[in-house]
């Protein structure tokens, strides 16, 4: 063996090193301050005070069944539910036809509609909460899970369209135009052709959109009063509640949040890859 | 219904509902930021916001956060991207776990890090019992905005950084694989490799994330609210404050137009720089 040949397979091995080094190092910071949160909300309230603190959990609910009986938290997480699943349906039934008409046809203004959609990426659209407040008031929606739906849609709508427009890209026109040749209607085609291919895709989508509405704080706390959701619940008595609460919160808050993230994780790359674009 | 009317029917929902939640809001932020109280238009909102003692540090402390979080998550989510081309076991495995904080919300990761931060935490008990100090340090107390800074960067990066990670990972996935075969022949080393040919081919995926994670940190405020109440005021915080604890909309309204023009400005400064010449796409 050549010295030159020795010295590329030193090198090689170093690099192995380097890249598991740097793996592990990346593992244990994501995932330390998530098991501690949890050593925290599975302890008593005197654990979790007590210092210095266990690095283990104490396996007691005490905190977290404190927060659920908590006067307005279960309405909270009932309302956080109900409005994370009208966003999802909102935000899907409005961005998947935009989706599949931006993939499918080439008309007038398409360009126009396109740039649109990107352009609500440029602003930080919590803040257009600020105005709807008076506006809801006027209208007689103030304080409603429907409203704040709305303005949650308007989040996650841009990544609908996105997302759908390159899911629908993905189904092959010729299988549509085939389902038109065996005398199927273009309803009939979308529903038996196109959607089963983009089903799993259009799930993903919802979740996604799910997620950005259950874990939103400013729009939801500056629209609900009375009829809070739970981030608005947790960041309005940020400063009232003792520690142990607050993690109890932070827990489920990050539960069902990761647990969503975790049934769609193989779409995610899909569908951020093209929405690149 | 006709083939041509078709597109337009599939996406007037959308659009309709852009213009009434989004277009339509916007007008009335910037209408009631300029509204005076009396009614005329007037820029009485910005006096009040900028003579308020807290407009500059939360106008600095937005900018610095910013100007810290983005560039040291894009080298962190660039580096960890760059790892993963190169696994050859477990690579979906790992990233899983790092786009985990993908599905955090900002309040929870402040929380999470409140626990790690606070006077009794998980960082003072290490420290004690390893015995590096003899008594708690405070972090996040009134004395040392510096390690608040330092907690709340902590915890953006931990938070934001899988996002970053998730659009490069796709645009590195788009690069055909020829481009480094071919620098490779030419006898380029690694590091040529990733400066000359990955990075300008990345630049659309680049442009995306910057401009994404920008507008998001220049938003920043659930998790500075969670690890330092109002000790550290931030722009979006200071909105939220004149809104809901102080109620004059009008104010907020004004803070409002200072983020929005900053993200724009933040943009268009990355759409200039970062330019992707046309037809030079992949």
């Amino acid at each position: 063996m050549s010295t030159k040949a020795v010295s590329t397979e030193v090198a090689q091995k170093r690099l192995r090193r380097v890249l598991i080094v740097g793996a592990a190092i990346a593992t244990v910071w994501v995932l330390l301050p998530i098991y501690l949160l949890f050593v925290n909300a599975w302890s008593s309230q005197d654990v979790v005070n007590a210092f210095p603190k266990s690095f283990l959990p104490e396996m007691n609910h005490e905190s977290l069944s404190f927060l659920l009986g908590f006067d307005g938290v279960l309405s909270s997480l009932v309302n956080s539910l109900i409005v994370a699943m009208i966003t999802m349906v909102f935000s899907i039934g409005l961005g998947a036809p935009a989706g599949y008409a931006l993939a499918r046809y080439d008309f007038r203004g398409k360009g126009t509609f396109r740039l649109l959609i990107l352009l609500t990426r440029a602003f930080p659209l919590p803040l257009l909460a600020l105005p709807l407040t008076v506006l809801y008031i006027q209208l007689g929606v103030d304080d409603t899970l429907v409203g704040l739906a709305l303005v949650h849609t308007m989040l996650a709508l841009p990544f609908a369209v996105l997302i759908t427009f390159s899911l629908f890209s993905g189904v092959p026109t010729e299988l549509e135009e085939a389902a038109w040749v065996f005398g199927c209607t273009k309803v009939e085609a979308f529903r038996r052709v196109v959607l089963p291919i983009a089903l799993p895709g259009l799930a993903a989508s919802a979740i996604f959109a799910f997620v950005i509405s259950w874990n939103e704080v400013f729009a939801s706390s500056v629209l609900m009063i009375q009829n809070r959701t739970l981030t608005a619940f947790l960041l309005q008595n940020l400063d009232v509640s003792p520690m142990h609460m607050k993690f109890a919160g932070g827990a489920l808050l990050v539960l069902p949040a990761a647990a969503f993230m975790f049934l769609i994780r193989k779409h995610l790359f899909a569908m951020w890859g093209i929405s690149n674009r | 219904m006709t083939n041509k009317s078709l597109p337009y029917c599939l996406i007037a929902p959308s659009a309709i509902f852009t213009v009434a939640l989004f277009l339509y809001p916007l007008s009335l932020v910037a209408l009631d930021a300029f509204t005076s109280k009396s009614g005329g238009y007037s820029l009485e909102n910005f006096q009040v916001m900028v003579s308020h003692w807290k407009f500059g540090t939360a106008l600095r402390n937005t900018l610095l956060l910013t100007a810290v979080v983005v560039p040291l998550q894009m080298v962190v989510a660039l580096s960890l991207a760059q790892l993963l081309t190169r696994v050859k076991s477990g690579r979906d495995t790992l990233l899983y776990v790092w786009t985990i904080p993908l599905g955090i919300s900002d309040l929870a990761a402040g929380i999470i890090w409140l626990g790690i931060f606070e006077q009794t935490g998980f960082l003072n008990s290490a420290l004690i019992t390893m015995g590096v100090v003899d008594t708690p340090v405070s972090i996040l107390g009134f004395n040392d905005t510096f390690a608040t800074l330092v907690a709340i960067v902590m915890a953006e990066i931990w938070r934001s950084t899988a996002i970053v990670l998730v659009i490069l990972v796709s645009g590195i996935g788009l690069i055909p694989k020829e481009y480094s075969e071919a620098a490779e022949v030419f006898g380029a080393g690694a590091w040529a490799k990733f400066t000359r040919v990955t990075l300008p081919l990345l630049r659309p995926s680049l442009q995306t994330a910057l401009i994404l994670r920008s507008i998001l940190a220049l938003e920043v405020f659930a998790v500075v609210a969670a690890l330092s109440g109002t000790k550290f005021p931030v722009l979006m915080g200071e909105t939220y404050n004149w809104q809901f604890a102080l109620q004059d909309g009008p104010v907020a309204a004004a803070f409002a137009l200072v983020i929005l023009a900053l993200s724009i400005g933040v943009t268009l400064v990355y759409l200039r720089w970062l330019r992707v010449p046309k037809g030079a796409g992949l």
